[in-house]
């Protein structure tokens, strides 16, 4: 029992399932706090989301919309992960997928670019964005929570400035890609066929799955990671050996900016949601994706598992019943599951220190039991 | 004096997940007397004291003080039970004043206003009555080490302790003020305090100590009167087996040279001055060149400096005769310059690393370890490990996929070591490569520094040892202030003579040779 709660990925696995529990029991506090009536109900709609439907073939449209989702999600916990491993905390990540969306956006309907060349730009504006962090923080030492913080707001507001140039005077989103830019959708490769035509299925999927293989493959095999992960452990010691921990810095930034752009362009180039210019918050996105992150245990492979369960709650929330919540409850309950899993670093180390108690217990019995004889 | 005891730890046992750091030990302090605890690095002392301290609650055990016994929960209680304690690292307000310091905590105070009159009346009594001389407005960041030492100890005195611990109080001082200190140690026992002297050096306790209790490995080994004993037999009962205190080595003979420096000039980063002043220095082929002098005296920023890990101001570094002034901290090691780092948790190991991920940490870049395409050779990587792990002794639990975080410091030492000897370097700078080590390790540390000399290496070490400085080099060079202010034979010198260097009351013209 000890030798296989002591593994590593069985810790993350429980510790991670552990939040899920605590925090959808939290939220089921909350709700039974506001409305007692049908608290149940909610909470167990916000398990559910796609579930919650009866005919199959709904559950299926259902699940692909979550699907498409979780893409971008993937993209930006990949994004957050990645440069944690170097030791930086890309909260940045946030306004270089605005960037990413901003340019897959401008490049489809503004130029009439074709889907390549779209997610391409907004890998580039995503990464331009890190350079700036990484920048900033290797030459000026500036903090690079500061620094992505405010170009979080910078991002947001170029893009409004910027996105207003491809929309009607009437409306506030930005033109829908099927009317104006449909080379600019990703290809659906047929996968729409098995989610009941739900034309947002498509590239970004199977993409965001391969991007998170990559990423675990140059963390955990190649050189340019031993580097970056050293970095990220110990800077000075990357130092004395003779690491560029300055290049280090801005390139991890750079790719992890680059993940991020194309997190905006997994999202907005499917078609699913068009950009609202008037919007004066950073988009959750990227924030969500530092829980997604940490929930999946900072490795890119559970990245991909955890994103989904967050975007699955986050979709169920909307089939809250609205008759007796607020709108915003339903993501008040997401808010508060996402939140309890960044517990996951303090349970794995309660499940440390309790396996490390244990052990000595035993061996002392074993100490005792041998002096007897 | 008769039998009464100050203070009395009978059979304390406390253990730690994993460990147990005390088991069943029991020390005594009579009134009145020097009592020295010897024990290696990590045999538990500190866990000891930081029981009697409070800080830890024993599991097994009593604290009996003047007789009866009595619980020691916080530090607070061990305070009111007259406890205190000189720390390593002397826990002082820098830009206070001595007296400040002295009062801090307890200030004199009439409704909340200071009275320091009454306070600095008292601390000059005690300062006459003890020898501890002070200047009570000096700022703490002014004074020597020496007095800041002084004031830690009148700060235990004017809170009325009886029982002093000194934890290693002589790691920092010149042997002059060492010797300073033993005699305020001995007229404080004189006095009537018990004294409590943490150390694992020998020569100290064999001087000062009435009495000496060894540990070892968290166990209590025996506790001998100092004046029945030997210094073989001490450290036979602190490592468990003979040891061998002098560096066995042959004549040297310096060929070549392997490393030059011409006027170095390093900026500080914790003052306005420059921390290395013009410094030059050569270092041959086939000979340890030893760097001497008291902490902070510019020997880091000096090997940052030569390593490429801080920026020169001014000066010229020749590598095998050639100029590597500007070349980065790559280029100079794969030039053939090792360097074991003062500080092996900040520099020298990525703790959170495997130690076979450690041992390729100047290496990995090399095509043995990364495949054109940038992948690691995992299996050149294993086996790297293996070999040295075979070759140098190194320790672990796991062998190569322990994480270096868990292994003990003289194997962490060890794995560095092994890891900068092995890309076989032609200068090997080694800077107090056996800073709390325990003996055994730093006999094996010595043989290998001696070995790479004689098989015609240069090597440069810095060490604030006095017994290393007399010991392992060929020639030695005192730093003072940022500047070397002598060169000796350590053939002919004293312990003495260089402590006057050391400390800057002498000075000669160095003519670099």
């Amino acid at each position: 029992m000890r030798k296989i709660l002591k593994n590593e990925g069985v810790q993350s696995l429980l510790t991670s399932l552990i939040c899920i529990i605590v925090g959808m029991f939290v939220g089921y506090l909350v709700l039974l706090l506001i409305e007692p009536t049908g608290a149940f109900e909610a909470i167990m709609s916000v398990a559910k989301n796609f579930l919650g439907y009866s005919r199959t073939n709904m559950q299926l449209k259902h699940l692909g919309t979550t699907l498409a989702k979780t893409a971008p999600l993937i993209m930006c916990s990949l994004s957050i992960l990645f440069s944690y491993k170097v030791g930086l905390f890309n909260i940045g990540a946030a306004g270089q997928y605005v960037m990413g969306a901003c340019a897959c956006l401008y490049g489809a309907l503004g130029f009439g670019w074709g889907w390549l060349p779209c997610l391409l730009f907004a890998a580039f504006a995503g990464a331009a964005f890190g350079v700036i962090t990484g920048a900033l923080k290797a030459y000026c030492n500036v903090n690079e929570v500061i620094s992505g913080i405010m170009l979080n707001w910078i991002g947001l507001y170029f893009t409004n400035m910027v996105l207003t140039n491809v929309k009607d005077a009437s409306s506030a989103y930005t033109y829908a890609l099927k009317a104006k830019g449909k080379d600019a959708i990703l290809p659906t490769l047929g996968l729409e066929e098995f989610f009941s035509r739900n034309k947002y299925v498509g590239i970004a999927i199977p993409l965001a799955i391969i991007f998170a293989i990559l990423v675990w493959v140059v963390l955990n095999k190649t050189k340019f990671g031993y580097e970056l992960k050293a970095t990220g452990y110990n800077k000075n010691a990357a130092k004395y050996c003779g690491m560029a921990e300055k290049r280090n810095i801005i390139v991890s930034l750079a790719i992890s900016g680059a993940l991020a752009g194309l997190a905006g362009a997994f999202l907005y180039q499917t078609d699913i949601e068009q950009w609202k210019v008037t919007i004066s918050s950073v988009p959750t996105m990227g924030f969500n994706g530092i829980a997604a992150a940490f929930l999946g245990g900072l490795n890119p492979i559970g990245a991909i598992f955890s994103s989904f369960f967050i975007q699955h709650i986050t979709e169920g929330g909307t089939h809250v019943d609205l008759t007796i919540y607020c709108s915003q409850i339903s993501e008040l309950i997401s808010a508060l599951i996402i939140y309890l899993c960044g517990f996951v670093g303090f349970l794995k180390m309660l499940i440390n220190t309790s396996l490390a108690k244990s052990e000595e217990k035993h061996a002392k019995k074993k100490a005792e039991k041998g002096g007897d004889k | 004096m008769g039998q009464s005891y100050a203070i009395e730890m009978l059979g304390i046992t406390k253990r730690f997940p994993g460990i147990i750091a005390n088991d069943n030990i029991s020390l005594q302090l009579k009134k009145g007397e020097i009592h020295a605890l010897l024990g290696e690095n990590g045999a538990g002392k500190s866990t000891l004291m930081s029981v009697l301290f409070g800080l830890y609650q024993p599991e097994e055990g009593i604290i009996k003080k003047d007789g009866k016994e009595v619980k020691i929960n916080n530090p607070n209680d061990a305070n009111e039970l007259g406890i205190g304690m000189v720390h390593q690292h002397f826990k002082l307000v820098e830009c206070f004043s001595v007296l400040d310091n002295i009062i801090l905590g307890v200030e004199p105070n009439k409704y909340g206003f200071l009275k320091k009159n009454e306070a600095r009346v008292k601390v000059m009594e005690l300062s006459e009555k003890y020898g501890l001389h002070i200047d009570p407005d000096a700022m703490i960041e002014d004074i020597t080490v020496g007095m800041q030492q002084r004031t830690e100890i009148l700060k235990m005195l004017y809170r009325d302790n009886e029982i002093l611990i000194f934890d290693e109080p002589t790691a920092v001082l010149t042997p002059q003020e060492i010797r300073e200190l033993m005699q305020i140690m001995k007229n404080l026992a004189a006095e009537g305090k018990s004294i409590l002297f943490i150390s694992h050096k020998l020569a100290e306790i064999m001087e000062v100590a009435d009495r000496c209790t060894v540990i070892r490995k968290g166990k209590y080994i025996g506790t001998v009167e100092t004046a029945h004993t030997t210094m073989s037999e001490l450290s036979a009962m602190m490592v468990g087996r003979d040891v061998n205190f002098h560096v066995e080595k042959k004549e040297s003979k310096p060929g070549e040279v392997l490393l030059s420096v011409e006027g170095m000039t390093v900026a500080s980063k914790a003052h306005k001055n420059n921390a290395v002043k013009n410094v030059s220095l050569k270092v041959r082929a086939g000979e340890i060149v030893c760097i001497a002098g008291i902490d902070g005296n510019g020997q880091t920023e000096f090997v940052h400096g030569l390593t490429g890990l801080e920026p020169l101001v001014s000066g010229k570094i020749e590598l095998c005769g050639k100029d590597i002034t500007h070349s980065s901290i790559r280029q100079r090691s794969v030039m053939g310059l090792s360097h074991i780092p003062e500080d092996r948790h900040k520099h020298g190991l990525v703790l959170d690393y495997t130690l076979e991920e450690n041992l390729v940490l100047q290496r990995y870049f090399e095509p043995e370890f990364t495949n054109k395409a940038g992948f690691l050779r995992f299996k050149n990587i294993r086996e790297n490990a293996e070999r040295l792990i075979e070759q140098y002794d190194v320790r672990s639990g796991q062998g190569p996929v322990t994480v270096a975080r868990s292994m003990s410091g003289g194997n962490q030492q060890k794995a560095i070591i092994a890891r900068e000897i092995d890309k076989h370097p032609e200068v090997l700078v080694a800077v107090q490569p056996t800073r709390g080590l325990d003996v055994g390790a730093i006999e094996y540390i010595h043989k290998q520094l001696v070995a790479q000399r004689d098989a015609g290496k240069a090597v440069l070490l810095v060490s604030l040892e006095l017994d290393e400085v007399m010991d392992v080099p060929d020639r030695i060079l005192v730093m003072y202030e940022g500047e070397i202010v002598g060169e000796f034979d350590p053939k002919t010198t004293t312990q003495e003579e260089l402590g006057l260097y050391m400390a800057g009351a002498k000075k000669a013209e160095v003519t670099v040779s």
